[in-house]
């Protein structure tokens, strides 16, 4: 049977290349790159090549990057972190959107429950924050504003610039959850009005397990564990060397040519889109132009998510839902809800991620796919007139 | 995450369908996660000749709706409401501990069928 993998937003399969740079640092190359001795100043040569690629990938300084296991600890760092530097003051306020990932979402909750007043901002049916109202949120208390780049389940990219011009304006740090954008849209930090940035490398052809964050100079954090002096006093601990080595050139090769990348697969993106429009009450959600190059989300009225993943799994397909059943809760997706879909219509939704490796003709296998499964369900949904 | 057996049912769903002529109609939603079943029945000697069911939800939802009418066709109407959800999950050979509760509806609906039938017969 063919398989077609649709769910790139959940991950990405490992680049041959950035595999075979990663080899020799499960082998050969095995040292500590805290040790004074050869082994241990190849390895630091290969860290601080890693550190300084991504830095270049980013428009940042090297001294900037610090790596991480991945984009959850990335963003746990950097706003617990942040939240700890400013602990013993008066200022005592985070603000957010409502459609983080729960990796940011959580971590904020955690800090309101411990003493921070945190504010959740609303977002339009696009989901888009309204920056304008984000700025009437920010008293002289807030610390931390944490806006995603681009939403993992709809893709829709933020005005991340002018959120960071609003906080720079009134002195507030900004953080970035780019995990879905690496790769996907281009940074240049060292003009851009932001702050923190989290990344993770299984986003964008590389290994699991590794992450970074990047730290603007002079930002106020403090460390969240203790046991060394690695990654700035930040991130203590031995490094994850051949995982760093292979961020190091995924997110090289990633943003190299990436214009002529993502125009391919906005391409191919719009033509799933358009093609799963034809069928009978589909909707997109989402934003039509302002969304990730390779992120579609529909929603199949009257019928549910998990049935219709579970057909296209069948037939090879795979993709992901934010039917309450796959969340793996009884809730259907938090981000559709906050983007003002009713449940029904967020229990049938469909997000297909496509990747480099997508063809238009896996784009129009799938959507015959997608119509006779939906005409299939229909047929037995008691909410189909 | 689903059994062969729940995976059969899902993909060839048996006496799927709406009936015009049912004797009883009984639905049941699942208020949290949105499941919508409905069980019609038609009732012959106080025995269920026929049954067909409507279900909007996940693939344990149409498996537990797919089953059950294979389970009650040709029951009593006492046969038929001593059925529980359990007895539904136990069928289909075990379902996801997630999806016991949440999913597995059937049997609730026939109940309902079969009280809609009697309801109407006494008002007849």
């Amino acid at each position: 049977m063919q398989k077609i993998y649709m769910d790139h937003g959940a991950t990405t399969p490992l680049d041959g290349e950035v595999l075979a740079a990663m080899l020799p640092y499960l082998q050969g190359k095995y040292g500590n790159p805290s040790s004074l001795h050869f082994h241990g100043r190849e390895a630091r040569a290969g860290l601080e090549t890693a550190r300084e690629k991504t830095a270049r990938a980013l428009g940042a300084y090297p001294e900037e990057i610090i790596f991480t296991s991945g984009g959850t600890e990335a963003n746990n760092m950097v706003i617990q972190g942040v939240a700890r530097y400013f602990s013993a003051g008066e200022r005592r306020h985070i603000i957010t959107s409502a459609i983080e990932h729960h990796a940011v979402l959580d971590t904020v909750a955690y800090l309101g429950r411990t003493g921070f007043d945190v504010t959740f901002l609303p977002v339009d049916r696009y989901g888009l924050v309204d920056p304008e109202e984000l700025a009437a949120k920010i008293t002289a208390k807030t610390i931390l504003v944490t806006v995603m780049t681009a939403n993992n389940e709809i893709g829709t990219i933020q005005p991340i610039d002018e959120i960071g011009r609003i906080c720079r304006q009134k002195g507030v740090y900004f953080h970035t959850d780019a995990v879905q954008a690496v790769g996907n849209i281009p940074f240049n930090l060292k003009e851009q009005p932001i702050d923190m940035l989290s990344l993770s490398a299984h986003k964008f052809y590389g290994p699991k397990g590794v992450g970074a964050l990047y730290i603007r100079q002079k930002t106020g954090i403090k460390q969240l564990i203790f046991g060394g002096a690695q990654e700035n006093k930040l991130r203590p601990g031995t490094e994850n060397l051949p995982g760093i080595v292979g961020l190091g050139r995924a997110i090289e090769m990633a943003t190299t040519g990436m214009e002529a990348k993502t125009g391919a697969l906005r391409e191919l993106r719009d033509r799933l889109i358009a093609g799963l429009l034809q069928i009978e009450d589909v909707r997109l959600n989402g934003h039509p132009q302002k969304r990730l190059p390779g992120n579609v989300n529909v929603s199949v009225l009257y019928v549910e998510g998990e049935s219709l993943l579970l057909h296209l799994d069948l037939k090879g397909i795979a993709v992901s839902s934010g039917s309450a059943c796959t969340a793996g809760s009884l809730e259907p997706s938090y981000v559709l809800l906050a983007t003002g879909l009713d449940r029904q219509t967020a229990q049938g939704s469909l997000r297909l991620t496509l990747g480099r490796d997508n063809t238009p003709a896996e784009v129009d296998y799938t959507l015959q796919a997608v119509q006779e499964i939906v005409t299939k369900l229909r047929e037995m949904s008691p909410l189909f007139k | 995450m689903y059994n062969e057996k729940v995976m059969d049912h899902f993909q060839n769903p048996r006496n799927v369908g709406k009936m015009d002529d049912a004797d009883g109609v009984g639905e049941i939603s699942n208020t949290t996660c949105g499941d919508i079943l409905k069980i019609f029945i038609k009732v012959e000697d106080d025995t269920i000749k026929d049954i067909k069911f409507l279900t909007f939800g996940c693939g344990a939802a149409i498996a537990s709706s797919s089953i059950l009418t294979e389970m009650a066709k040709g029951k009593t109407l006492s046969e038929a409401l001593a059925l529980t959800n359990m007895d539904v999950a136990a069928e289909l050979g075990g379902l996801p501990p997630a999806k016991l509760h949440c999913s597995n509806l059937a049997a609730d609906a026939l109940q309902n069928a079969i009280a809609d039938y009697r309801n109407k017969i006494e008002h007849v």
